[in-house]
């Protein structure tokens, strides 16, 4: 397995679980408007995971697409437990999904300057989509944040909440690192400067405070998550191993 | 010769129309990027508008059953994602046509289909296809879409 994949597929997986998670709030969004909002956001998640399995299985040479979205254990998925944990209420989704939304505009910002001309052509794609997340979910955080007693207290518990997740997507391991020395990767953890003006920013126009480090969770990157995957993946993943090679 | 085939097939793709909005055809969206003739293959290079956008597997269908119907079977559709697909290829008669049809082009200012205002207010970013946001005009009160910048 080369470095390069497991690269690929981290970015593919984490797009991928979070475009399941948005998937679930179809039919259940709040308002008609924040239903469509929240499903549209899905299928672009949907679309950037498509787009980076294909590389990767072009890579890999032996497993299609599918099979590195509906056959692979947890073990073998490599996204950022950030995206993984449950939705909770609208504004447990919303700030969890602030959070991740900053980090992407900065990773694929870098990593539309990729000397791998697939790897920057897609992130330079994503990008245009992240940006409407990220003002989507902006604009929410600031409003249930500044909105009434009930909605502060419930936020700002999410983001109590959510904090011990943010560390991991900083991280550096092996492969960051030979990645980014060949000019491919990005640098993780130079971006912490800027997402933390993005989220202090933010965080005090939604009068919310920030949570001080404790706790931080890791592993995502090499395959440990935390129990809400296995469940997901279960639901996910149900009709491929049902019906092994099923077509729509 | 090639050439003459080539442009054919250019003026048949554009007879093929966008599964969401059939006012416009795929040329005018601007998702074909190339026509080009190599290995006795013709290569469609197609570039997705967004990234999950379900109408862009629909006009890949339609694109193939145009190009079958008019006799032409060596062919195949690339997908490319560089330079990423964006409004600024719309041409102004494209977005007239946008706009007749009740959706307001691409723009910096938001203008009301229905009676010129540029008293807009944003509604919601996200409307019901991947490419379109929801709007409503102070002056006529009416909702529409606005086709997103990106």
């Amino acid at each position: 397995m080369s470095n390069l994949f497991t690269y690929t597929l981290r970015i593919a997986d984490s797009s991928l679980i979070l475009g399941q998670r948005m998937a679930q709030w179809c039919a259940k969004g709040p308002t008609l408007e924040e239903d469509i909002a929240l499903s549209n956001i899905s299928l672009d998640m949907f679309g950037q995971a498509n787009g980076f399995y294909e590389y990767a299985a072009q890579l890999d040479g032996t497993k299609s697409v599918d099979d590195l979205a509906f056959l692979r254990n947890e073990r073998e998925f490599f996204n950022h437990q950030m995206v993984e944990i449950e939705n909770g209420h609208f504004g447990h989704t919303i700030t969890r999904n602030f959070l991740h939304d900053a980090f992407n505009l900065l990773f694929y910002t870098k990593l539309s300057e990729s000397k791998d001309e697939t790897l920057s052509a897609l992130a330079t794609k994503s990008l245009k989509e992240v940006k409407y997340h990220l003002r989507h979910s902006t604009n929410w955080l600031i409003r249930l944040g500044d909105g009434t007693e009930d909605s502060n207290e419930k936020v700002q518990e999410s983001l109590e909440q959510i904090w011990q997740f943010t560390a991991e997507l900083f991280e550096m391991d092996e492969i960051d690192t030979e990645l980014l020395n060949a000019g491919i990767g990005v640098d993780n953890t130079a971006l912490k400067a800027q997402w933390d003006e993005i989220v202090n920013t933010t965080l005090k126009k939604a009068k919310l405070s920030r949570p001080e480090d404790a706790y931080m969770a890791t592993g995502g990157k090499k395959g440990m998550h935390t129990e809400y995957l296995g469940f997901l993946l279960a639901e996910m993943q149900y009709l491929q191993r049902a019906y092994p090679d099923a077509k729509w | 010769m090639q050439n003459g085939k080539i442009n054919k097939i250019w003026e048949l793709l554009n007879t093929v129309p966008d599964p969401e909005i059939p006012v416009i055809s795929v040329v005018e969206l601007g998702v074909i990027r190339d026509v080009t003739f190599s290995n006795n293959n013709y290569i469609i290079s197609i570039t997705p508008t967004y990234s999950g956008c379900p109408a862009v597997k629909a006009f890949q269908d339609d694109i193939k059953v145009c190009l079958k119907e008019n006799g032409i079977n060596n062919f195949e559709l690339k997908i490319v994602y560089s330079p990423a697909w964006t409004t600024d290829w719309m041409t102004d008669a494209t977005k007239e046509k946008l706009r007749k049809y009740g959706i307001a082009p691409p723009a910096d200012t938001v203008i009301c289909p229905q009676c010129n205002s540029k008293k807009t207010t944003l509604i919601s970013d996200f409307g019901a296809t991947a490419c379109k946001a929801l709007y409503k005009c102070s002056d006529c009160l009416e909702p529409f879409e606005f086709f997103k910048c990106i």
